[in-house]
């Protein structure tokens, strides 16, 4: 056995084994109570190859992740790092070995400038034992440089968007020289530039010959980046392939072990009278003028790039941050909304972007965050919760929407990403809003669930509720919208129509 | 490409395995158990006599921990909620003053309100309470609305009020207290008010709205004000109850004592804070229960009580008191990583 000091010593050396694979995972098994999350799976990774993990929610990538970057320790298995035998006890292990993780979850401390960030554990420090700030701050800069990032070392992190920070976790990665880097959807809070940006990067570091783990639900990222693509589903190893010899349909019917026909079934839908229109509305600082009607039964597309206010103007139409000017109507009648509440009296219902922040109550069971926000209003007689009706119309939700969980009284934070999501899109279904505001309704889900829900809003729109949908992914704006409107640094830059809308207009109008 | 033939999932349903969970308070009261036979033993083998079949101290035991507890439920209440209350400690010596002034026997020429002796004890029972009341209420709006750390706010108030208790009659105590208040701190009074609320609360944290919501802001303020609670509204509400929870601890502490005096209630915060957690309330919120804070308190009961029958120095009993308070966060701390990483 190898032992994670001697593998640095080893690295730092400069030495180059010569064995073909650099990580070489067999028969790794992993239990937690009531789920078998992983059963005898392998993996193998090349040196200088991207290698993609594909597979449903719940499907065990992340958990085999998680136990390659030393985080969760297996029942049994055996690994290989570049061809000798090791064991990991902890993420330290793991990057002692060499293997980094760049993890879905941003992971940065917000107080902190980006470069103690980046540092940390590892500051450069004088004889007396203090942190040398400037050198921290020019080797920041010299990794910014390699990479060809552009953010200020000393800014601190809480200043940055999700996008920037997300290429600082790229960097911190980068910056311990691993040869094993692991990204976990990395570009869920990317816009279209920075993951080309990303992938330059990910290409210099195959050159050195650095070997890339990619989780990825994006297909079209598979198929630019990816040399192998390992399948995983329920836990199993399903196959691995060159990714240059299957197609998209292969993988899918490898993933869900079933054929999905359809990406984006759009259904044509009477589109009906106005609902909510918004007039000149401005949150001072973050967006102004922005002005649209939504009809019932259409589902209205908002995209720009990420930082361009798209969310904030959702967040004001439902009352979380109130207007500073403008105006809201709904059905006709001026309405002045100031908080949530009011907002879910008019009848809107809205899916937040970060499910961790805003979402999820992650201590609570699956139950009471599907049942929170109907409670507001009914199903609670004198006080008193009507139990046996909610358990009812929760476990009627659980299998429509294909929930993955024990029972209703499993605390959610157990959930897979994609089946938390799922939950709180059931959360606003029960209180049947007539106006739905959706924020990246998919972010971070598998093709099966985001297929299903895709079909869910048509199904919605068809009966008569008014969608305002914004999404970071231009073929789901697309394929779902009757409408799109585009913003720029907080103005709309247009509203273009289904029928002339395609990607290189809505960038145009995006980018300007 | 098709040589993959491992069975078709069906994705949408885990398996109906019953996973019966445990009530979370069944280690502490493990612990509550045990810890009764160890004083038991430790009775035979340096006192000669039994610890737990003294009906006396059993008694004395139960009432002292009635009061904290009283406390404790408004407590827990409040750090289920996420936040903290320092100031029911305070908010006793305050109350308990004020309700004393107002249950002096009939001519007492010394009385503070000579006019008002005699009165029934109804009016000194509300004024203490809606004094509490009161405070809650400062203490709840400070915190909601001007967006201060509950820390901070329920401090300033542990303070002021303590200073209000002492102003009231420049420290000195209040005595002849009317027969009928006494009442109220007689007998197994005190331990009937605290189970009552115990009970009313544990059902309303359990199966009312006001409890889903208490725990919804507790675990996620930012999400529980997206679902459409007004948060601002229930932190209100929770820390007015808090807030009579604590004056009506004052007006039984002052009937069983007969007397208001200006000092009661010192550190009692932290008696019902430690009560809360020992039983499993998480001082980060979102996750508690009331059963368990009644075993909670009932094992500082157990620790004070054992270690007088015992006859180990008073000194020793507050640094061992401590350790165990802190053994019981470990404890569950350790309990809840487990539970997460399954």
């Amino acid at each position: 056995m190898l032992s994670p000091t001697t593998a640095q010593a080893i690295r730092e050396s400069g030495a180059v084994p010569k064995s073909e694979y650099l990580l070489e995972v067999e028969n790794v098994r992993k239990a937690f109570p009531g789920v078998l999350a992983l059963d005898n799976v392998q993996f193998k990774l090349k040196r200088g190859h991207v290698h993609a993990l594909m597979g449903e929610n719940g499907a065990g990538k992340s958990t085999l992740m998680k136990i390659i970057s030393g985080i969760y320790t297996p029942d049994s298995g055996s690994f290989r790092l570049k061809g000798q035998e090791i064991r990991l006890n902890s993420p330290l292990d793991a990057l002692r070995y060499g293997i980094a993780m760049i993890h879905q979850e941003l992971n940065l401390m917000a107080y902190m400038t980006v470069a103690e960030n980046i540092w940390i554990r590892r500051e450069p420090r004088n004889a007396l034992g203090f942190v040398r700030h400037e050198e921290m701050r020019r080797r920041t800069q010299e990794l910014f440089d390699r990479l060809d990032i552009q953010i200020d070392p000393e800014i601190e992190v809480r200043d940055l968007s999700v996008a920037s920070r997300q290429m600082v976790e790229i960097a911190k990665a980068v910056s311990y020289d691993s040869d094993v880097l692991i990204m976990d959807e990395p570009t869920s809070a990317l816009t279209d530039r920075e993951v080309d940006h990303l992938f330059k990067i990910i290409r210099t570091l195959k050159s050195q010959g650095k070997g890339i783990v990619y989780i990825t639900h994006k297909m079209n990222e598979l198929f630019e980046i990816a040399d192998e693509v390992s399948v995983f589903r329920d836990g199993k190893f399903v196959g691995e392939h060159p990714a240059a010899s299957v197609t998209r349909d292969d993988i899918i019917k490898l993933m869900v072990g079933r054929e999905i026909t359809q990406m984006f079934p759009k259904q044509t839908v009477p589109i009906g009278d106005v609902i909510l229109s918004v007039k000149n509305l401005t949150l001072a600082g973050r967006f102004q003028d922005i002005s649209f009607d939504l009809r019932k039964g259409e589902i209205l597309g908002l995209a720009g790039l990420v930082g361009s206010g798209r969310s904030n103007v959702a967040e004001t139409i439902f009352g979380v941050t109130p207007a500073t000017s403008g105006t809201i109507e709904i059905d006709g009648k001026r309405i002045d909304i100031r908080s949530p509440a009011q907002a879910m009296d008019s009848g809107m219902a809205f899916l937040t972007e970060d499910r961790k922040e805003t979402g999820c109550f992650l201590l609570l069971d699956v139950m009471s965050n599907m049942q929170i926000a109907l409670l507001r209003r009914s199903h609670v007689k004198a006080g008193f919760v009507d139990e046996r009706t909610l358990q009812k119309l929760c476990l009627e939700q659980k299998n429509i929407l294909r929930i993955r969980t024990p029972d209703l009284e499993e605390t959610i934070l157990n959930l897979s990403g994609g089946n938390q999501q799922k939950v709180l899109i059931a959360r606003w279904l029960m209180i049947h809003p007539r106006i739905l505001i959706l924020d990246e309704p998919t972010r971070g889900i598998d093709v099966g669930a985001k297929a299903e829900i895709h079909r869910l809003i048509g199904d919605l729109a068809g009966r008569g509720v008014a969608v305002l949908m914004i999404s970071s992914e231009l073929p789901e704006v697309l394929g779902m919208s009757d409408r799109v409107l585009v913003m720029h640094e907080g103005r709309q830059t247009g509203i273009v129509d289904r029928k002339d809308a395609d990607q290189v207009r809505i960038m145009e109008l995006a980018s300007q | 490409m098709a040589k993959e033939s491992v069975p078709v999932a069906n994705a949408g349903e885990a398996s109906p395995r019953g996973r019966r969970r445990l009530p979370p308070e069944l280690s502490i009261l493990g612990v509550m158990i045990g810890m009764m036979l160890l004083f038991e033993a430790l009775g035979w083998i340096f006192e000669g006599q039994t610890f737990i079949f003294n009906a006396l101290r059993i008694k004395i035991m139960i009432l002292q921990e009635a009061e904290i507890g009283i406390i404790a439920v408004g407590v827990t209440q409040i750090i289920i909620m996420g936040g903290i209350d320092l100031s029911s400690g305070s908010v006793v010596g305050m109350t308990a003053m004020i309700a004393a002034s107002l249950a002096q026997t009939e001519g007492y020429t010394h009385a503070v309100y000579p006019g008002l002796t005699g009165l029934n004890p109804v009016f000194p029972v509300i004024a203490g309470v809606v004094c509490g009341m009161i405070v809650g209420l400062i203490n709840g709006s400070l915190i909601a609305y001007t967006k201060i750390p509950p820390f901070i706010a329920t401090l300033g108030m542990m303070v002021s009020a303590r200073g209000v208790a002492d102003w009231y009659t420049n420290g000195q105590p209040i005595g002849n207290l009317t027969d009928a208040y006494a009442v109220i701190g007689s007998g197994w009074w005190p331990v009937i008010i605290f189970l009552a609320a115990a009970a009313i609360f544990h059902v309303a944290l359990r199966y009312t709205r006001y409890g889903k919501f208490t725990y919804a802001i507790g675990a996620n303020p930012l999400a529980a004000r997206v679902s459409g609670i007004n948060v601002e509204r229930h932190m209100v509400l929770v820390y007015t109850i808090a807030g009579v929870m604590s004056g009506l601890c004052g007006v039984v502490h002052t009937a069983r004592a007969i007397s208001g005096q200006a000092g009661v209630g010192v550190g009692f915060e932290l008696d019902a804070i430690a009560a809360s957690v020992i039983g499993g309330t998480s001082l980060s919120g979102g996750v508690g229960r009331l059963t368990g804070t009644c075993i909670g308190a009932v094992i500082l009961g157990v620790l004070t009580s054992g270690f007088t029958f015992l006859n180990v120095d008073a000194h020793y009993q507050e640094i061992i008191k401590g350790g165990v308070i802190v053994a019981a966060v470990i404890t569950d701390q350790y309990r809840q990583r487990k539970r997460r990483t399954a």
